[in-house]
């Protein structure tokens, strides 16, 4: 028994003890749950794979009957001078590749490419009814489209732009606010924190409706500036997250520097930052994303101002365009995300571990 | 390194405790301002509002807002729409928050199963569809659920099933929304698998020898020590699920289509607020939400504690 194990592993080089780790572990559920697994992974990301062979595929694919899953184009045979595109034919010897010559109502002339001493053989049948031969032929058409279409570089630079400015101000409100909750004794802190774990509770929409009369009285509608200032005022999730970590760094460091004549905000600077570095590129790496995918903040407070506009509200408006063109929605689709998955899979380990710092400590 | 210890005085006693007062309420400062500027008053504010017949695109001077009492109120109960929109909230919640229970808990599970093969892979693919702008998820979900060329249908046909027209449909629009959302669940898939992998396995190992089996570990250890955990996801789920808007609104345009079927509580707010400009009564929507989410989150922080085991002493 022993043996046999050994030889369905032998494929794949491992180390022996790998191989007895394994073999402790047991094959046979490892395959099973691995198989489930990747069931579970593949239908969960189907409509990534949607999304990709249809950005690839040549527009006319979407309405042709029975055509293939991936990106093809029909093809033609040259024969005689002109190009003839060919069909799947059945005959009485099988289906075969023919390129049409003519087609008439109820029968139709072919040549076929692979016996072309035959000439023109007449076949019986609506050759309308025929599936075209396919071959694999993926098409950057649908991304050249998309790209004149909408203004991606100019969307990319507000996006970035927002993004970055807010994610600073986050950044910089919200270590000073967990710094003062972590380190500081206040009266009344734990009512106050309280307070600013309660406004997670709080729907954007009770305060939406003064704080747009507010921004448009001041003139600030229409301008990015509703969407970067209240960046600067710290914000619950953060605040909570940050003075979690915060709270695990002894304070003997603090002290030291305080030794040292340090004053509270260069204890900060200097030492607790350093040590939280953990924290603060979780905190940054979530804000960024936020802030990158946010939607309804921009449409609100940007409404008309085209130019102004970030991605998630400049492709909006493909949404209602599917129906006529697909392909090109799924393009758009593949160039929205190409900036944020390459940015997660480069932070995984840090964006993880700070989903988890975050939610766990509750 | 021996230190002497900074002797902490009582806050805002003496020359040190006042300095560090003064300091602490410097850090706070920004969420001070914040709080006050960009939710307390803004609150107030739109307390007031719901008093009046303010409209935006008048001028934002006090002739333009006249005192109607209790009308915007009153206009609660005469509105055809808003038990619609109750309703659809209601119907999209009440199939998200099991799902949004169940399905990162499976995966979960799954992921710390010491049987699967490179558990790190599938942790960061269950993970990324999180990362992707909800526009451009919705974009791809219109693509996928499509009657002709998505692949939904097409691998139901596989099984000789006719799948329905999801997001033309008024009875399965919701449903299609609710799966555009499990694509979110990597977030809480990771929380509670951080949850699972911080339960002491002496426990487990001490039910082995007491005879249970999986299930009953499942049952009798696992639930019950991730269940701060499990309170903590179904309670965030209904708060942001009764928040639901973005997909709502680019779905269904501004009208909630097909039919009226997806008119969440948010869009018909939004509508009101931002296409008809109707700043009374949507403040009375705003307030009239606020009011039923903190009376959902009381509700779930009294009732549902009982079923809670805090593993950790210093809760």
């Amino acid at each position: 028994m022993a043996t046999t194990k050994q030889t369905q592993i032998a494929g794949t080089t491992k180390s022996r003890f790998q191989v007895r780790g394994m073999l402790k572990r047991d094959i046979v559920p490892t395959i099973l749950v691995t198989l489930l697994g990747t069931v579970l992974m593949l239908v969960f990301l189907l409509p990534l794979g949607y999304m990709i062979a249809t950005a690839f595929k040549p527009e006319a694919q979407l309405s042709a009957q029975n055509a293939p899953l991936l990106p093809a184009k029909s093809t033609t045979y040259n024969y005689q001078g002109q190009d003839l595109p060919l069909y799947n034919v059945p005959t009485s010897e099988g289906v075969k590749q023919w390129a049409l010559v003519k087609g008439f109502r109820e029968d139709a002339d072919f040549v076929d490419p692979a016996n072309l001493g035959k000439g023109v053989i007449n076949w019986k049948g609506r050759y309308r009814t025929l599936d075209p031969v396919y071959e694999f032929s993926p098409t950057l058409d649908n991304f050249t489209t998309a790209w004149s279409d909408v203004d991606f570089p100019l969307l990319f630079r507000n996006t970035f732009f927002i993004a970055f400015i807010s994610t600073v101000g986050t950044l910089i409100s919200c270590i000073m606010v967990a710094y003062g909750f972590a380190r500081f004794r206040i009266p009344g802190k734990n009512i106050l924190f309280i307070i600013l774990i309660s406004t997670v509770v709080l729907p954007p929409q009770a305060t939406i409706i003064p704080l747009y009369i507010l921004f448009a009285k001041i003139g600030w509608t229409g301008t990015w500036l509703p969407l970067l200032v209240p960046a600067f005022f710290a914000n619950a999730y953060d605040v909570f997250l940050l003075r979690q970590y915060l709270m695990g760094i002894p304070k003997e460091l603090d002290e030291a520097a305080m030794v040292d004549g340090a004053n509270p905000l260069t204890t900060l600077i200097r030492v607790i930052i350093p040590q939280a570095i953990p924290a603060i590129t979780a905190v940054t790496l979530f804000h960024f994303f936020y802030a990158w995918n946010d939607y309804f903040a921009p449409l609100v407070y940007l409404a008309g101002k085209e130019e102004l506009f970030p991605i998630s509200v400049g492709i909006a408006k493909f949404v209602g365009t599917y129906g006529t063109h697909p392909t090109r929605a799924m393009a758009t689709a593949v160039l929205t995300m190409i900036l944020p998955a390459l940015l997660f899979f480069f932070a995984q380990r840090q964006f993880m571990q700070g989903v988890v710092a975050t939610g766990v400590d509750k | 390194m021996a230190v002497d210890a900074v002797k902490t005085k009582p806050a805002g006693r003496g020359l040190m405790g006042r300095q560090r007062l003064r300091w602490g309420l410097f850090f706070l400062a920004p969420w001070f301002i914040g709080f006050f500027a960009f939710q307390l008053l803004p609150i107030v504010f739109t307390f007031f509002l719901s008093f009046t017949d303010y409209n935006a695109t008048k001028e934002f001077a006090p002739e333009n807002f006249n005192f109607v009492g209790l009308n915007n109120y009153g206009r609660l109960f005469s509105d055809p729409e808003l038990g619609n929109s109750l309703g659809v909230t209601l119907k999209f919640t009440l199939i998200a928050v099991p799902l949004g229970l169940i399905v990162p808990l499976m995966f979960a599970l799954l992921v710390n199963s010491k049987h699967l093969f490179a558990p790190n892979v599938f942790r960061t693919l269950f993970f990324l569809p999180t990362v992707i702008p909800v526009v451009a998820g919705v974009l791809v979900f219109q693509g996928v659920l499509n009657p002709q060329s998505g692949w939904i249908d097409l691998l139901l046909k596989v099984f000789g099933i006719e799948g329905p027209r999801w997001l033309s449909d008024p009875t399965w629009a919701i449903p299609a929304l609710n799966l555009l959302g499990l694509w979110g669940v990597g977030n809480a898939m990771l929380i509670y698998l951080g949850a699972l992998q911080s339960v002491p396995t002496e426990i487990y190992e001490a039910s082995v020898l007491d005879g249970a089996n999986g299930i009953q570990r499942f049952i009798n250890i696992t639930i019950p020590m991730i269940s701060p955990v499990i309170f903590y996801n179904v309670t965030l789920g209904v708060i942001t699920s009764f928040q639901y808007f973005v997909a709502a609104l680019l779905i269904g345009g501004r009208n909630g289509d097909p039919q009226g079927a997806t008119l969440f509580y948010n869009l018909h707010f939004y509508r009101q607020a931002f296409v008809f400009n109707d700043m009374g009564y949507a403040s009375v929507l705003a307030l009239f939400l606020f009011a039923i989410v903190m009376v959902l989150t009381t509700f779930m922080f009294t009732f549902l504690q009982r079923g809670i085991y805090y593993a950790s002493s210093d809760i």
